[in-house]
């Protein structure tokens, strides 16, 4: 299993779900490296799925939400989903008001985002 | 309170702090205070990226305290905005190729209370943001 820090950001490749564990502020700033290190795991690998874990960091703007948008569309093409977990009620708030949740899933942690992507994946299998 | 700072992406963390900061004394929820900070967060992101394009430019910022109230305007002496009414629509963006996702003055609008644009080509922007802060009825 893949595990990296870059950049204040922590990565984790399980079978072909990429995990970003995002622990600080996600604004513009944030969204430049950010950017360029997931898609780079992204086209490097097998990944299918991304999940993005809120845990560590309470703030997002719509830097995040073009972030968000923009991985969503690359994993969408090969049949893949975008998920978000341990969100807090501030990025939460966000979410809602940006109507990420139409095309994002919220799932508690990312154990249960995999295990429920697993499932799919199973099934369509 | 009045600073000026370089247009670096750095920068906008350093802004939010210090008007979260400022408004500590009117005692804020977590909520009001995320409001503000995301607010801010937009309204500088707006001045680098589009204001000035990723170049060096001098950002202002200015906060006031009146009673409840908070007012920010956050200015910068760049490219200015032609269409204020269409970059203000949700979603709109001029550059959707740096994945901007055209939320920057929806979400200001939908965070503060009170929200202006005034801009002209060439000149620059100022965006005039107003909050009352902690006098909602029932509120912990």
């Amino acid at each position: 299993m893949l595990k990296e820090n870059m950049a204040g950001f922590h990565y984790e490749l399980y079978k072909n779900c990429l995990v970003i564990y995002i622990t600080q502020d996600l604004d513009h700033h944030a969204v430049l490296s950010l950017r360029e290190r997931s898609d780079r795991l992204i086209e490097a690998g097998d990944v299918k799925h991304v999940i993005f874990d809120f845990k560590d960091t309470g703030f997002m703007d719509s830097s995040g939400i073009g972030l968000l948008m923009g991985r969503y569309k690359k994993v969408m093409f090969i049949g893949g989903r975008a998920c978000v977990t341990n969100v807090g009620s501030a990025v939460d708030r966000i979410f809602k008001i940006s109507g990420l949740y139409k095309i994002i899933e919220k799932y508690d942690t990312p154990e249960d985002a995999i295990k429920a992507l697993e499932v799919k994946y199973e099934d369509y299998i | 309170m009045k600073i000026i700072f370089e247009s670096c992406s750095e920068n906008e963390a350093f802004a939010r702090t210090v008007v979260a900061a400022y408004i500590t004394r009117l005692n804020p929820t977590l909520e009001e205070l995320s409001d503000v900070k995301t607010a801010v967060s937009e309204a500088v992101t707006n001045c680098i990226i589009h204001g000035y394009e990723n170049k060096k430019g001098d950002i202002t910022m200015e906060c006031t305290i009146h009673n409840n109230d908070i007012s920010i305007i956050v200015e910068d002496y760049g490219k200015g905005i032609a269409d204020i009414e269409k970059a203000m629509e949700p979603l709109y963006t001029t550059r959707p190729e740096w994945e901007r996702s055209g939320m920057g003055f929806a979400f200001m609008e939908a965070f503060m209370d009170k929200l202006k644009v005034d801009s002209s080509p060439g000149k620059g922007t100022r965006v005039f943001m107003e909050k009352t802060i902690g006098v909602c009825e029932g509120q912990e």
